[in-house]
């Protein structure tokens, strides 16, 4: 895992579900797994309660990327809320590349509660992604022009 | 006693909100007879330094079409909300960005060059608008295009909200009774910072179409589907914003067999009215096969362009990269 | 804040010993938050903030400093979130006003970096501050318990689960969809490692479960809907019809006799036997009465005969008997729908289906019954010929990633087993062919030991074919096992009579839609999900839904016991309390707003939202509702809210998160 040259560490915002991913992250913990620590994660009770708003709040505050866990397909603990999840992120990323975010700053990740190795592999495998795309600093972009344009 | 002073201004705007205003008809006497219009380019003649010279806080109810493009617009907003003491974001432009907003989805150095070069252009030299010239009379100023389209209240604090491209007349007739019975003394004008001329829900609210539960197996466009005029347009596929959408305007455009486009603005409450109807219509698509659903997807052909149609401008992201 | 106070947040960052201060500056990160951040009166670090005097810290903290939210940044909030809320409510403090930040699990444990992990745990502090100045004081939903209970899946688990709960005193709807309880136990003839004859220790508790007083007993019935929630299920059952009139029959067997219709009997008799379109699927069935089965009947498909009927001394058939819809209200459900075995014919080098001699585990069971097609001879296809070699296949459908990746837990007693009956019953010669002995419980490597010394042959390989392609002389008109004997390191070609194929278990056909049906998910592999593999193997994620025995996982008859009754006992447990506490996490409809668009509507696997017509608005039953949130993101109108994940607590959160960057 190489940092970046100058430093700059991406920083993460992830929602997690309350049943499995929040567990496989949990699991990865009590197996001392080592992994990137560039996500914080917020617990939710199902991926489904993750609203577009809440990633696009994210990215506006000056997240680098988003990261969404929850349960496989199937496995659901509210049986079949994470379809909605999928339909939506779906939407959502036709919608960022639409607004010029790079592919690979939102991910969906698909956790078992005793897939902690592969959720930390995918955490490992987001945030080199994420450096080599660069820092969005969406709100200091956003201020910069207000500023600018100030009359 | 002299009449309480009224004035509308348009920035970067159509004239839309002008023509509703006066769609009003014969209400507009009402006008005429309550306030002295003080300043309406649009209806009378009147200069920048006539504004500059009134007191501060002389105007009592100042209208603000348009969104903030360029620096004469933000002039323009800043001098007004001096000068008024009741400044209505006017018009989906002013109190959301409006469909210039939808600027902010390129490089203004972008829309430049594609006014200024296209197939249709007769510019062989590739000439681009300079913003200042050395004129022999003296050096003239064009306004300069602001990297960013802006809402009113995103330069200027605001005191009241009217959404609507433009806001239906009788919603403005209503506003219009409402603040001269206020300055009578007679009605009480609602807390600053709120919406006036629209309704507490969405377009749903008003639409007299039949509704069932949603499942979309694939949407469909207006130029190539002739919808029924009787079910809602989204169960028949149409991207259709009224769910997402604040009422007030009686549902005209699904009345009319055309789908909501969203310009009263997002539900009250609602802090990016794209992020809601992302997620309603996504949260509907028939399938939970990510194949399926990305060619289902597929047919949202601009997303950014369909859910911030108005909007953009004070959605979380404000812009495109 | 909502009440119009100002936050007084208290802030504890826990050492956990040095788990998480040997990597995080906890003293530190609680010093930067007493200091920075916003609405907090006092950060504290401490040892072990779980213990006692931890939580004392936090009660004494609430009553002298008058603090209106706490914050803990320790372990995982599912080790110690409900221990830290009971430290607010002893304190008077209500104990949603609390959040917990993982600074274990998800920073120290993971990161070794010390600058970078204080770093991450700051963050995720100013997250819970900023997200616990939001939070709203909420109380439990207290729900009261039916004490009536329903039992799906009469096989041994169930019946367990059964008798226990009706032992104790309360009433159990015992639902099977066979016409007899018994499931799969009542097919095999002798039980390892014992060697007990099934049938006879199981039908005494089917006799029990069928004549309790506590127990209605519905077979040939399924479950075809449930609404509710724990304490307050309502089930409806489809009771098929028999075609028998169960008050008049007296299970005399007159109309099984003079049937002229015989049927191959796929069901018990694993295709071996035949059975008569009026039948019980064995003799000891419970309950007794018999069922039609229409499809295969002459009356029914063709308009004649009436057989039975002519003969029925207390005229109990019933042809236009039609199907009985059953409401029943119970506070619990226990699921024991046990297991399918798995299609040997997926696997064609094994030749089931295609070699007559070739026979799946069930098959040999049912041939090795004294009470089966053949009253216990093991012989051949033929029915005659008794082999005089047998070919015994480990794990066929199991251990297998181009099938099923996990062990089927019995097959190799099993195996053992048959090697040791036909032994017994033919002086065979035995090939058991294995990739591991698997022998773990009481008495069963001792199992394994005498049959060592029966002389089975155990040829250590993963069989690769089963053919009748004779290559040598004396491979005429055998079967030829081909496996690589690994513990010497050549091919081996073993001619023999007879194969039997330890056909591993899988999950029945329909459980994902059975766990619908109760509002429970399958794993990957297809089993029920218990809420924890080792610490809560007969709970499920939803509250009031148990499962026990094969469903859950592959396992033998003393352990599907083990859990018919820890299932039983936990669901007496609800019932002597009498009440339970939910967790209020809820979604609600703000009906002022909300415009009828019915973007809601379809979304809830629970079916907690429905549609008023008469208003136009969409409402959300508190009790239906499971918290998951869904509906609350899906909302366009922004008119749903959701208590404890609200749109305003997390954009906080993310606010609090994202405070903090280098």
């Amino acid at each position: 895992m190489t940092p970046t040259s100058n430093g700059w560490e991406p920083v993460i915002v992830g929602f997690s579900c309350n049943w499995c991913s929040y567990r496989a992250a949990d699991s990865a913990g009590m197996a001392r797994i080592k992994y990137a620590p560039n996500v914080r994660f917020i617990r939710l009770m199902c991926s489904g309660r993750v609203d577009p708003l809440f990633v696009l709040k994210a990215f506006a505050d000056g997240a680098d990327a988003v990261l969404i866990s929850g349960c496989h397909p199937g496995d659901c603990h509210y049986i079949t809320q994470n379809y909605k999840t999928l339909r939506r992120f779906a939407l959502l990323k036709q919608t960022l590349t639409a607004l010029g975010l790079e592919d690979g700053r939102l991910r969906l990740v698909w956790a078992s509660a005793a897939e902690g190795t592969i959720l930390a592999e995918e955490i490992d495998n987001m945030v080199a992604d994420v450096r080599k795309l660069g820092p969005l600093n969406w709100k200091a972009r956003t201020a910069q022009r207000v500023t600018a344009a100030a009359g | 006693m002299s009449k309480p002073k009224f004035a509308m201004y348009w920035a970067a705007a159509c004239g839309g909100c002008e023509i509703a205003v006066l769609n009003i008809n014969e209400a507009i006497l009402d006008v005429d007879a309550n306030f002295e219009v003080v300043f309406w380019p649009v209806a009378m003649d009147a200069k920048y330094k006539d504004v500059e010279a009134m007191p501060d806080g002389d105007i009592t109810l100042c209208l603000f079409n348009g969104s903030i493009r360029n620096d004469e617009n933000a002039e323009m907003a800043h001098l007004l909300r001096r000068k008024s003491k009741i400044l209505v974001a006017f018009g989906s432009c002013a109190v959301d960005g409006g469909i210039p907003a939808l600027g902010n989805l390129y490089p203004t150095q972008a829309i430049i060059d594609t006014a200024f070069s296209t197939l249709t252009t007769d510019n062989p030299q590739g000439l681009r608008p300079q913003t200042s010239y050395a004129a022999p009379e003296g050096e003239i100023h064009i306004p300069v295009l602001a990297s960013d389209v802006r809402t009113l209240d995103q330069v200027v604090p605001v005191e009241y909200y009217m959404p609507g491209c433009p806001p239906e007349s009788k919603q403005i007739t209503a506003v219009v009774s409402l603040v001269i019975s206020a300055l009578k003394g007679e009605a009480a004008l609602p807390p600053a910072g709120s919406v006036i001329g629209a309704g507490a829900s969405t377009v749903c609210d008003e639409c007299p179409r039949t509704r069932s539960e949603k499942a979309i197996k694939r949407f469909r466009r207006m130029a190539t589907y002739q919808p029924n005029a009787t079910e809602c347009l989204l169960e028949q596929g149409i991207l259709c914003s009224g769910m997402a959408t604040r009422s007030g305007c009686v549902a005209l455009c699904p009345s009319a067999n055309v789908p909501c486009i969203g310009c009263y603005g997002g539900a009250p409450g609602v802090i990016d009215q794209g992020a809601r109807m992302l997620s309603a219509i996504a949260s509907v698509v028939d399938s939970d096969d990510p194949a399926e659903i990305a060619s289902i997807l597929a047919d949202v052909v601009d997303p950014a362009g369909t859910f911030y149609r108005f909007s953009l401008a004070h959605s979380l992201l404000h812009r495109a990269k | 804040m909502s009440d119009g106070k100002e936050p007084r947040i208290g802030v504890y960052i826990c050492h956990c010993g040095s788990n998480i201060a040997g990597t995080v500056d906890v003293e530190e990160v609680a010093r930067w938050a007493g200091e920075h951040l916003p609405g907090v009166v006092v950060g504290r670090d401490y040892k072990f903030m779980c213990s006692s005097l931890g939580q004392e810290l936090i009660e004494k903290d609430i009553h002298d400093l008058d603090l209106n939210r706490v914050v803990v940044g320790a372990c995982s909030p599912h080790l110690h979130e409900a221990t830290f809320r009971g430290a607010c409510q002893r304190a008077g403090l209500n104990p949603f006003l609390f959040d917990m930040a993982s600074l274990r699990e998800q920073v120290s444990w993971v990161c070794a970096d010390r600058a970078v992990a204080t770093e991450k745990a700051k963050a995720l502090i100013a997250g819970s501050v900023y997200r616990v100045a939001q939070n709203e004081p909420l109380e439990p939903i207290i729900v009261d318990i039916n004490p009536n209970v329903l039992v799906v899946g009469g096989g041994v688990a169930g019946i367990q689960a059964a008798l226990e709960i009706a032992d104790a005193g309360y009433h159990v709807y015992l639902v099977d969809r066979e016409p007899s309880i018994g499931g799969h136990m009542a097919q095999l003839d002798k039980t390892f490692p014992t060697l007990d004859c099934s049938a006879c220790i199981l039908t005494p508790k089917m006799f029990s479960a069928g004549t309790h007083k506590n127990i209605t007993l519905l077979t040939y019935a399924d479950v075809e809907k449930v609404d509710g929630f724990v304490g307050n299920f309502t089930a409806q059952i489809r009771q098929h019809a028999r075609k028998v009139d169960v008050s008049l029959c007296t299970g005399c067997g007159v109309c099984q006799e003079k049937c002229p219709k015989k049927v191959i009997d796929d069901v018990f008799e694993a295709g071996l036997g035949y059975r008569k379109a009026v039948y019980t699927p064995f003799p000891q069935a419970v309950p007794k009465y018999p069922v039609i089965d229409v499809q295969n009947c002459t009356y029914f498909q063709k308009g004649s005969c009436k057989v039975c009927e002519k003969f029925c001394p207390t005229g109990a058939i019933k042809f236009d008997q039609q199907d009985e819809l059953l409401t029943v209200n119970v506070g619990n459900v226990i699921l024991a729908t046990g297991y399918d075995l798995f299609d040997s014919r997926r696997i064609p080098q094994y030749g089931y289906g295609r070699l007559a001699n070739v026979f799946t585990s069930m098959e040999f069971e049912r041939l090795a019954n004294a009470s089966g097609p053949t009253n216990g001879k093991v012989v051949l296809r033929d029915g005659v010929t008794v082999p005089q070699s047998v070919a015994i296949v480990h794990c066929v459908g199991s251990r297998d990633r181009n099938y099923n990746s996990y062990c089927s837990a019995i097959c190799c007693m099993q195996s053992l087993k048959f090697a040791h009956l036909v032994h017994e019953r033919t002086g065979a010669r035995v090939y058991n062919c294995y990739i591991d002995i698997r022998t773990p419980a009481k008495s069963y490597d001792e199992f394994y030991q005498r049959v060592l010394e029966e002389g089975t042959v155990f040829v250590r390989g993963k069989v690769a074919e089963v053919t009748d392609a004779a290559r040598v002389p004396g491979e005429e008109g055998k079967l030829i096992v081909q496996v690589e004997d690994t513990l010497v390191g050549h091919q081996r070609r073993i001619p023999v009579d007879m194969v039997i194929l330890s056909a591993g278990m899988e999950p029945r056909a329909g459980a994902k839609e059975v766990g619908k049906i109760f509002g429970i998910s399958c794993s990957m592999d297809g089993w029920f999900i218990e809420r924890h593999p080792k610490l809560d193997p007969v709970a499920t994620m939803t509250e009031g839904i148990f499962i026990a025995g094969v469903c859950q996982g592959p396992k033998d008859i003393p352990a599907s016991v083990s859990q018919g009754a820890a299932a039983a006992a936990r669901v007496l447990g609800l019932i002597c309390r009498g009440r339970i506490s939910l967790e209020p996490v809820r979604a609600q409809v703000n009906q002022d707003q909300c415009s009828g668009c019915r973007i809601c509507n379809n979304l809830c696997p629970f079916n907690a939202i429905t549609f008023i017509e008469e208003r136009g608005v969409t409402e959300i039953n508190p009790a239906l509702c499971q918290g998951c949130g869904t509906c609350v993101a899906a909302c366009p109108a922004g008119a749903i809210t959701g208590t404890h994940f609200s749109n305003t607590q997390v954009l906080a959160q993310i606010d609090g998160l994202l405070s903090v960057m280098a």
